[in-house]
């Protein structure tokens, strides 16, 4: 069996690293050999964050190389076009459709709005879903990352159970109802892809 | 699977430790070392403690290790530069039960201030180098560590990267062996003065010699057969990038980086026209094999030397391969820094320095953010302890106003003797101590002066103030960085005065559970009073970003700290609820 790789991006904070822990406990559960490696600067806050989960019959980099990516999950619009060239040609990319303006050091150009239009142009498929107003409307925006799991959910040779033993195992119990709730929203909501 | 979880290569080399019966661990925070002693210290058996500061915590766990138990003393590389003193001379000696130093490389420098490669430490100090490429093999190859260890009296060094640290991946996970405590015999001649040393130097390389014949026999140097025509030497997370790239090559592993199995090597290059040597940051295998005088190698003319390897570059080195680039030529991909939390302490101080427009000398914790725009407030940042020892060298120089900004945990660290020493050399060096009560950066972890260890249990605190006047240091004055008045007024007060002055800016790092407790009362803007002078937007503050109207407070990112509204000449910030 091939290799899955999945890039999780997101600004330090909205859950980018809790969402490829989750993403990597329910490959083991699957039965996988998984790699799930995060990648962020000196912070705990507000920097962009990047992580890497690979999972098949047998995994070496934890990095996926660059064009193999078949899922980019971004948690915000600008991450997701700084990791899109992980991405392979006609990759899916699962898309929060929320920004976070960054701290401005030097670069004063707009925030690039566009981001996601830009990324359809170049050939992605690109899944969006306002999935912060989502995990708002279910009680925490928090939760945004969970509701993105529940889309690639969708996509990906990962058991139900898998995830369900995951999320009971991982999340704490004052906030798994939340997060039951989260997956499934995302599920439900998978948008087609273009 | 069975039994199969998954663990960061941090939680393996824990977990190897532990099953090896481990007994005391020491270290010092430091990324991406920190997991190791944080998973060891949650295992019972394992008596493990955040020590001062690197040199510290490797003696103590030499000490240990030459009362008998086995024991562990872990760091980042730079850390193993504080506790290079007893790494360099203990080899001498001999280790008496079993004692590995683990150090965490940081190529890339996701979190340092420079790219060390390690490795060549343990070539000076004549110490066995192990290096693990997966989380598994960290399991094991730390158990093989105290094995070796004890076998040739030698401390080992366990060397990490970032990338191995940090990447999860299954783990088997055994069970833990006791080891009998061995008796510490009082042989001076074994462990004192220059005169038994020098006998100790000759028996070093007779030992180092017996090391190198192991090195032929470990089983963590391991060829992998594949094609007869690409031969790859490699280790470590390396070794990944090229089974993932180049599956077909024949490869040899290794485990074991110092000494290196020459005869092995020696054989395995007889074999290939040109062998790759695929390794991180410097040529140190390539260069030892060199020495061996093989000559067919191929390793840092291809294999760049500078920050992180990865599948794409040992692709690009191995074929020549192009590596796809990202998208900033044809949109806005804008640069997102780390910046300093909401409500971040070190904020209301950045902001005071800027205005006061000092020079600044820096340390290392998160404040070193305070080097950004838009503050710009820090100037140098170099190691631990350096911001007082340099401020009172550029005193020296005949800058006449210079402040000091350093963390509590790191001014337990290294900064206290600079301190001292500019006291007792009367320099008027004016320190601020950001004190958050915690060591913020690597992950809120304790230290001697939060009142609590490792392992949870309460613990006598520094007291800051009373140690700063037992040392001489005359002028002393604790601020709220929150208010930007007082702050102002006591830094300069301590850049006034004749002396040595230390300003204590206080209070909790924002992501303390303990600050979930104080009542937060966000503020927002009241647009009809704003004039749009961006004075607010000074404050560099995640949760006041600048929208289609003007500013904006994110409500559910405000800490209510304050400070845009100290800053915003209009009185346009105000609380929510006072609008």
């Amino acid at each position: 069996m091939r290799v899955t790789n999945v890039v999780i991006a997101g600004v330090g904070g909205q859950g980018a690293v809790l969402a490829s822990e989750l993403l990597a406990l329910a490959a083991i559960a699957a039965g996988h050999d998984v790699k799930q490696g995060e990648f962020h600067g000196v912070a705990q806050r507000g920097g962009a964050v990047f992580s890497h989960v690979r999972f098949g019959e047998r995994v070496h980099s934890p990095m996926a190389p660059r064009g193999q990516v078949d899922f980019l999950v971004a948690l915000e619009k600008l991450e997701a076009l700084r990791y899109a060239h992980f991405v392979k040609p006609g990759g899916i990319v699962i898309a929060n459709d929320y920004k976070i303006e960054p701290v401005r050091v030097g670069d004063q150009r707009p925030y690039p709005d566009d981001a996601l239009d830009f990324l359809k142009t170049k050939g992605f498929q690109v899944m969006a879903l306002e999935a912060t107003q989502v995990a708002l409307d279910l009680g925490d925006h928090r939760a945004a990352n969970v509701v993105l799991l529940g889309v690639l959910s969708r996509s990906i040779d990962i058991p139900q159970e898998a995830w369900e033993q995951t999320l009971e195992d991982r999340i704490p119990e004052r906030h798994r109802d939340l997060n039951r709730r989260a997956f499934a929203a995302g599920r439900e909501a998978a948008p087609a892809g273009g | 699977m069975g039994d199969v979880t998954l663990m960061s290569g941090n939680d393996a080399v824990a977990r190897g430790a532990w099953e090896a019966g481990v007994v005391f661990a020491a270290g010092y925070p430091g990324t991406p070392s920190t997991e190791v002693l944080e998973r060891l210290a949650a295992y019972d058996e394992v008596d493990a403690h955040w020590s001062t500061n690197e040199k510290v915590a490797f003696e103590e766990a030499m000490g240990a290790a030459l009362g008998g138990v086995r024991s562990m003393v872990t760091m980042k590389h730079v850390g193993l530069n504080v506790a290079a003193d007893p790494f360099m001379v203990f080899p001498y000696a001999g280790t008496n039960a079993g004692f590995v130093v683990l150090v965490a490389d940081d190529p890339g420098m996701y979190s340092s201030q420079n790219e060390q490669d390690s490795r060549y430490f343990a070539k000076v100090a004549k110490v066995p180098l192990l290096e693990p490429a997966d989380a598994a093999e960290a399991r094991t190859i730390t158990g093989a560590a105290f094995d070796l260890s004890e076998r040739f009296h030698t401390p080992v060094m366990l060397r990490t990267t970032t990338r191995l640290a940090h990447t999860r991946s299954p783990v088997e996970p055994g069970v833990r062996t006791e080891h009998e405590r061995r008796p510490f015999s009082r042989q001076v001649s074994q462990y004192a003065i220059p005169v038994y040393a020098r006998f100790r130097r000759v028996e070093l390389e007779e030992k180092l010699g017996q090391m190198r014949e192991f090195a032929e026999e470990f089983p963590g140097n391991v060829i992998e057969e594949g094609g007869p025509t690409v031969g790859v030497v490699t280790h470590g997370v390396p070794y990944q990038y090229v089974k993932e790239v180049c599956p077909d090559a024949t490869v040899f592993k290794l485990g074991m980086l110092y000494p290196l199995p020459e005869r092995r090597l020696r054989e395995f290059c007889a074999r290939f026209d040109t062998v790759f040597v695929v390794e991180e940051s410097e040529g140190f295998i390539e260069q030892e094999m060199a020495s061996f005088g093989i000559r067919n190698l191929i390793g840092k003319a291809r294999f760049t030397n500078v920050g992180e390897l990865s599948a794409d570059l040992v692709a690009a080195g191995l074929s020549g391969a192009a590596i796809p680039t990202d998208f900033a030529k044809e949109i806005a991909v804008l640069p997102r820094p780390p910046v300093l939390c909401a409500g971040c302490a070190h904020r209301g101080v950045f902001s005071t320095l800027r205005k006061l427009g000092v020079l600044v000398t820096g340390d290392i914790g998160c404040y070193t953010l305070g080097c950004l725009p838009p503050y710009e407030a820090i100037h140098t940042t170099f190691c631990m302890g350096a911001s007082i020892s340099n401020a009172t060298g550029f005193h020296r120089s005949g800058e006449d106003r210079v402040v000091a900004v350093i963390g509590d945990s790191t001014f337990l660290h290294s900064g206290l003797p600079g301190l001292v020493s500019a006291v007792y050399n009367q320099v008027p060096t004016t320190v601020v101590l950001v004190d958050n009560g915690t060591t913020g950066m690597t992950g809120h972890q304790e230290h001697p002066g939060t009142g609590h260890t490792l392992k949870g249990k309460p613990a006598p605190a520094v007291d800051y103030e009373t140690v700063l006047r037992a040392i001489g240091v005359e002028q002393v004055e604790v601020v709220d960085p929150w208010d930007l008045d007082a702050t102002e007024r006591a830094i300069r007060a301590g850049l006034d005065h004749a002396g040595p002055a230390v300003i204590i800016a206080r209070r909790h790092c924002r992501l303390l559970p303990i600050t979930k407790t104080e009542v937060r009362i966000p503020y927002q803007v009241v647009l009809d009073d704003c004039t749009l002078c961006e004075e607010c937007m000074a404050a560099g503050c995640p949760a006041l970003i600048w929208g289609e109207d003007g500013p904006q407070i994110h409500e559910w990112e405000c800490a209510g700290c304050s400070l845009c509204a100290q800053l915003c000449p209009m009185d346009a910030i105000v609380a929510v609820g006072e609008a």
